[in-house]
């Protein structure tokens, strides 16, 4: 369970710069809950993910997960309890290792890294049996370099990187944005399938309102730094697109303003 | 007249520095290549590991004993530059900067002056340049057992912190790796083996200088990308880690035998690192030139035009 408590963050404080990002979120998410989070840009999406990754300190409130308060960990202490998959491809893997090394990387999350092989023939029996499943073609090819993978297979194998080792909590990042449509659908759809086998709790941030509204159990929007819509449950199944415009015009009294959201609707 | 002759009887001498030499290129490619990390302190930790290697025998100390604080002496050299580049934020090049110039006055204290000598004939040293061929000989041991512990060790779970954060810092976070510790351990282990090289190039010189390391990070990157460039040509794919380390260090070799041959075809010897720098910019620049000549401004120009 994570239980965001009223978490506000403002960078640059005190300069012209000065942007509010976070303005008193909180948020419950109960285990097995699969929320998809969208707005505008500069909404405060990604910045809520962040928060939960702890990539900077939050200014105030408290971020629990599974009765463990998180708040105070750096990054690299909380990354036991996450799977992270994020926008650019290019961020969830390192590319001058191999694919079996990336893997085992992510598979030792958490546990100490001491002076033992970093990975060991047995795993790379289990990465390829993991990497089949996922039908890219890339189970014969461990020893790969990741960098010269496409975006798509990127993405998917830092997916897998994501929860091979289930985490508390699976925070998808915009993580299919920056891939063309037909590899955006199965990475997606994998996705889907990964958080529904493994019974993950999951946020998906998306720019793309008819996936938002496809995917998960719960919806929430937000808008200036807040969450200004929660919706889950059986209302969520009946929602669309529609319902969704209208809705953003009456709590925020403005019209939605992103161009990528309205388009993908076309 | 050139004689041929006094090259042939120079290549022994250049092969021994380069060996020896190599192990600091070793040192150079854990930081450069494996961290992506500039690292500056080598010149400082080069002259600091010749200090204490000098200093050390002079009071006595068993010459080989020596070289593990020459080594040690490297290893807190990095840690200086780890501790300003990650607790205190400084910018890479800037955090070697500052250890490398602090490092002048601290090898200036450990010598009481600028240079202090240890003759072969008094002491039982490990490399010489008057027992070339043993020189020789010492230093590959010394070369081998490194790739050996360093081959192992980046395949373990903590060298592949290491080469993950290299690689991609917000990735090695996400898994769980703590960044900051990792660059304090890749460069307390680089500039380790550069004391141990500084050690032994005061022992085979038999002196040290406060200024011996003066551009050592511009051979060392030399040494790294000759042997890059070959290890690429002659093994293509097959070039493993083991390998390109191995490479490093035939670079280093190479380094000094092309310098041995340049000033024996007559060039001042005052004009060597205007030498080395200029080949170290062009190994640098061609990636990047070669990039551009398949795409420019210039190109995009030309082509426009012609349309």
């Amino acid at each position: 369970m994570l239980e965001i408590k009223n978490i506000y963050k403002t960078f640059n404080k005190g300069t012209i710069n000065e942007k509010k990002a976070l303005n008193g979120v909180s948020l419950t998410l109960e285990d097995g809950d699969f929320c998809t989070v969208i707005g505008g840009n500069g909404a405060g999406k990604s910045t809520m993910l962040n928060a939960v990754a702890g990539v900077w300190p939050v200014d105030s409130g408290r971020i629990v997960l599974d009765g463990i308060d998180i708040t105070g960990l750096p990054e690299h202490k909380r990354a036991p309890y996450l799977g992270r998959v994020f926008q650019d491809p290019m961020t969830g893997t390192a590319a001058t290792m191999q694919i079996d090394e990336n893997l085992a990387l992510a598979m030792r999350r958490g546990s100490r890294r001491g002076l033992r092989w970093g990975i060991t023939k047995e795993e790379r029996k289990k990465y390829a049996e993991a990497l089949k499943e996922f039908d890219l073609g890339l189970e014969n090819r461990l020893e790969t370099k990741v960098g010269t993978l496409s975006g798509g297979q990127r993405q998917a194998l830092t997916l897998l990187m994501a929860t091979m080792k289930k985490p508390k909590l699976l925070l998808l990042d915009e993580h299919t944005a920056a891939l063309d449509p037909k590899t955006a659908k199965t990475v997606l759809d994998l996705s889907d399938k990964i958080i529904a086998e493994s019974k993950l709790t999951a946020m998906m941030v998306t720019h793309n309102m008819r996936d938002a509204i496809a995917h998960g159990n719960r919806l929430i929007m937000m808008n200036e730094g807040k969450i200004i819509l929660d919706i889950k449950g059986e209302e969520k199944k009946k929602l669309t697109v529609e319902d969704l415009l209208q809705k953003f015009e009456e709590i925020s009294g403005e019209e939605f303003s992103n161009d990528k959201a309205l388009l993908s609707n076309n | 007249m050139l004689d041929i002759m006094a090259l042939f009887r120079a290549m022994p001498a250049s092969v021994a520095q380069g060996v020896i030499w190599g192990i600091m290129a070793i040192g150079v490619y854990i930081t450069f290549k494996i961290l992506d990390f500039a690292d500056l302190t080598v010149d400082g930790s080069l002259a600091l590991g010749g200090s204490v290697a000098v200093m050390l025998i002079l009071h006595g100390m068993p010459p080989g004993v020596v070289l593990v604080f020459s080594t040690l002496a490297g290893l807190a050299a990095g840690l200086a530059t780890g501790i300003l580049n990650t607790i205190l934020g400084i910018p890479d090049i800037l955090a070697g900067i500052l250890t490398q110039i602090a490092l002048y006055s601290i090898n200036m204290n450990v010598m009481g002056k600028s240079n202090a000598a240890v003759s072969i004939d008094n002491y039982k040293l490990v490399v010489s340049l008057r027992h070339i061929n043993q020189s020789i000989a010492v230093a590959l041991i010394f070369l081998a057992a490194i790739i050996v512990i360093l081959y192992w060790y980046f395949g373990t779970e903590h060298g592949m912190t290491i080469r993950a954060t290299g690689c991609n810092e917000a990735m090695a976070r996400a898994q769980g790796i703590n960044t900051n510790s990792a660059k304090i351990v890749g460069l307390a282990l680089s500039n380790a083996l550069v004391g141990l090289s500084g050690g032994l190039i005061a022992q085979y010189q038999g002196n040290s200088d406060v200024n011996m390391g003066r551009g050592a990070i511009v051979i060392g990157l030399a040494a790294v990308i000759i042997g890059d460039v070959i290890g690429e040509a002659l093994l293509g794919k097959h070039l493993n880690f083991a390998g390109r380390l191995t490479f490093a260090a035939i670079g280093a070799v190479i380094y000094y035998l092309v310098i041995t041959f340049v000033l024996w075809l007559g060039f001042p010897s005052q004009d060597m690192k205007l030498f080395s720098a200029i080949v170290v910019a062009i190994f640098l620049a061609v990636p990047y030139l070669r990039g551009k000549s398949v795409s420019s401004f210039k190109k995009a120009a030309k082509k426009g035009a012609e349309e």
